[in-house]
């Protein structure tokens, strides 16, 4: 019956895991089931070959894969890539990078403007930055269309003003998918970017102020430097979404500018192409998994501050 | 620094950022004042304003669609932020503190899957699972839509709750530990009571997510099971009245409500998250 103190912390070390993975288990079951498993589903899906009205046929096939990045001619056969693929794409890219941009152009101001604020000031103002986060984005979105739209506040006041003597088309544009794009992703570009102006040490500031720095070079060689992980975070954390973004592009750009996420709709829609649009998911996927590496690399676990 | 004191000389202050911030905040507010203003007009144009009237909620109240809508949101919310809140507590008591052990990473990151991966992409992929299952089964209630729900809200719930956790004081759990407590009792009566403001947070915070969801509702639904959300989606490509900004206005105040409520809860350990 003699057990050694060793042996006894180690059996209870091994009780312990053991029980931890009956207390994670229903979670881990719920996102195996509704989310992490079906993933694997829709690679599985990608090489298979697609169904007459929708769905697939049970045989191997790479066509989805070969018309995500080439098309073949119906009447010569003729193979050549697929331009309006990598135009979507392209786009879709472009589209994120920018609105991460503008994010990061507005959200700084706004997170060193809350992170100098008295400190029992801070929580308030940070909750007035993510009350629109937690509002639906499908009304955020119906929202910014009425301010836009043709006889929307905005051109209303600027014919009113007399800037502009007919009312400017802004609605259905790429201006409003950039516009609401940012609108949307602002706060989870604020939040990361607060968390790191949070614990700045004010003292090196003030030590390039007194080594005769300029504001900008305070700013840009002292401040940038010092809150760089929450910079990336806030970036990845707007890339990604805006990246795969479906409700604003289908709300704002009213079907004719397409983005990744509604190609990817269309496929399971009228385009009746299960395999292509499984193709392009797993595509989309990979995209996220290279900014989430650049992430990882650049930041770590060091820690990028608040998720959203 | 009596030099800088002495020409008013901030160190704080950056030029243009406050002025940057106050726009950030109005440009953020505008658009959803326009959509609550024009709740109450009395004209049917969402533009042009005919006078202050409450005819717009009356109709959106009549409208048998709205209601139902509404309710099938509630339904799959309350069940999915109940099931998600449960799972992540168990999976934030799993997971925090410890030290590393083997498959602890792998469920951080099975955790923050449903994050990670773009909603459309689990949308698609929920389609065609759950299409396939509907097809064996027979089965189309709103059991798909709660199990799609309930999985990717357990990681909102999980971050509060383990925020609290990692927050706590383990000397009180060794100390009930020492007065002979049962590891039940001490679950019961220490744990979980301190636990409590995390996973109130947490059932909150699922619920707004559940609420607001569109995309993956709007693959995984089958046909007469449109949310609140999916039937305004619906709605928006015909021609607007100011009954969509008096649904969007009720939608607006819960949310709200909730997110305050939640924001108070969560405020009280001066630390952390969200």
């Amino acid at each position: 019956m003699s057990v050694s103190p060793a042996e006894l912390s180690e059996t209870l070390r091994r009780k312990d895991i053991r029980d931890r993975w009956f207390l994670s288990a229903p979670a881990l079951i719920l996102i195996g089931v509704a989310s992490a498993g079906p993933l694997l589903i829709v690679v599985l899906y990608s090489f298979l070959a697609p169904g007459s009205y929708g769905d697939v046929k049970w045989a191997f096939s790479t066509d989805g894969w070969f018309n995500v990045f080439f098309s073949r001619d119906i009447f010569d056969e003729t193979v050549s890539l697929a331009e309006a693929h990598f135009s979507i794409f392209w786009r879709s890219i472009r589209v994120a990078l920018a609105t991460t941009v503008l994010c990061l152009i507005l959200g700084f101001p706004t997170a060193y403007f809350i992170a100098t604020r008295p400190p029992h000031n801070r929580s308030i103002w940070l909750f007035v930055i993510t009350i629109p986060f937690w509002t639906n984005m499908l009304i955020r979105a119906f929202a910014i269309q009425e301010v836009i739209r043709t006889e929307g506040l905005v051109n209303t006041l600027l014919l009113k003003l007399g800037i502009i003597s007919a009312p400017i088309q802004m609605l259905f544009t790429d201006f409003a998918i950039l516009l609401g794009m940012t609108y949307v992703h602002l706060p989870l570009m604020v939040l990361p970017l607060y968390a790191s102006l949070e614990k700045l040490d004010f003292r090196l500031v003030e030590a390039a102020y007194d080594l005769y720095a300029s504001r900008l070079n305070v700013l840009l060689k002292v401040i940038v430097p010092l809150v760089k992980p929450g910079l990336i975070a806030g970036s990845i954390l707007v890339f990604i979404p805006a990246l795969s973004s479906y409700v604003i592009p289908r709300v704002l750009g009213g079907g004719k500018n397409l983005m990744i996420g509604n190609l990817i709709e269309l496929q399971f829609g009228q385009g009746r192409n299960w395999p292509l649009g499984a193709a392009l998911s797993v595509t989309l996927v990979a995209i996220v998994l290279v900014a989430l590496l650049f992430y990882v690399r650049n930041v770590g676990k060091s820690g990028g501050g608040a998720h959203g | 620094m009596a030099r800088n004191v002495a020409r008013n000389f901030s160190i704080k202050r950056l030029p243009g950022f406050a002025t940057i911030a106050m726009l950030c905040f109005f440009v953020l507010y505008l658009p959803i004042a326009t959509l609550v203003v024009y709740a109450f007009n009395a004209g049917t144009s969402i533009a042009i304003w005919e006078g202050l009237s409450l005819r717009w909620f009356a109709s959106a109240w009549q409208n048998q669609q709205v209601i139902d809508a509404s309710i099938r949101s509630l339904q799959i919310a309350s069940v999915a932020a109940v099931i998600a809140t449960a799972c992540a507590t168990l999976a934030a008591l799993a997971t925090t503190r410890t030290t590393p052990y083997r498959g602890l990473t792998f469920k951080y990151s099975m955790l923050n899957i449903p994050l990670l991966v773009p909603e459309i992409v689990t949308a698609v992929a929920l389609l065609i699972l759950f299409s396939r299952i509907k097809v064996w089964t027979g089965y189309s209630g709103l059991g798909y839509l709660i199990a799609a729900h309930s999985a990717f809200c357990v990681p909102f719930a999980y971050l509060p709750i383990r925020a609290r956790l990692e927050n706590m004081d383990l000397s009180l759990e060794r100390a009930a530990a020492d007065l002979y407590a049962t590891p039940y009792k001490t679950f019961r009566y220490v744990t979980l009571p301190l636990l409590w403001p995390g996973i109130l947070a947490g059932l909150m915070l699922a619920f707004v997510i559940s609420l607001d969801d569109v995309v993956i509702t709007e693959f995984v639904k089958s046909g007469g099971q449109d949310t609140l959300p999916t039937y305004m989606l619906g709605q928006l490509r015909r021609v607007v009245t100011p009954e969509m900004n008096a649904i969007s206005t009720v939608f607006l105040m819960l949310s709200l409500a909730i997110v305050t409520v939640f924001f108070f809860i969560s405020r009280n350990p001066q630390k952390d998250e969200p």
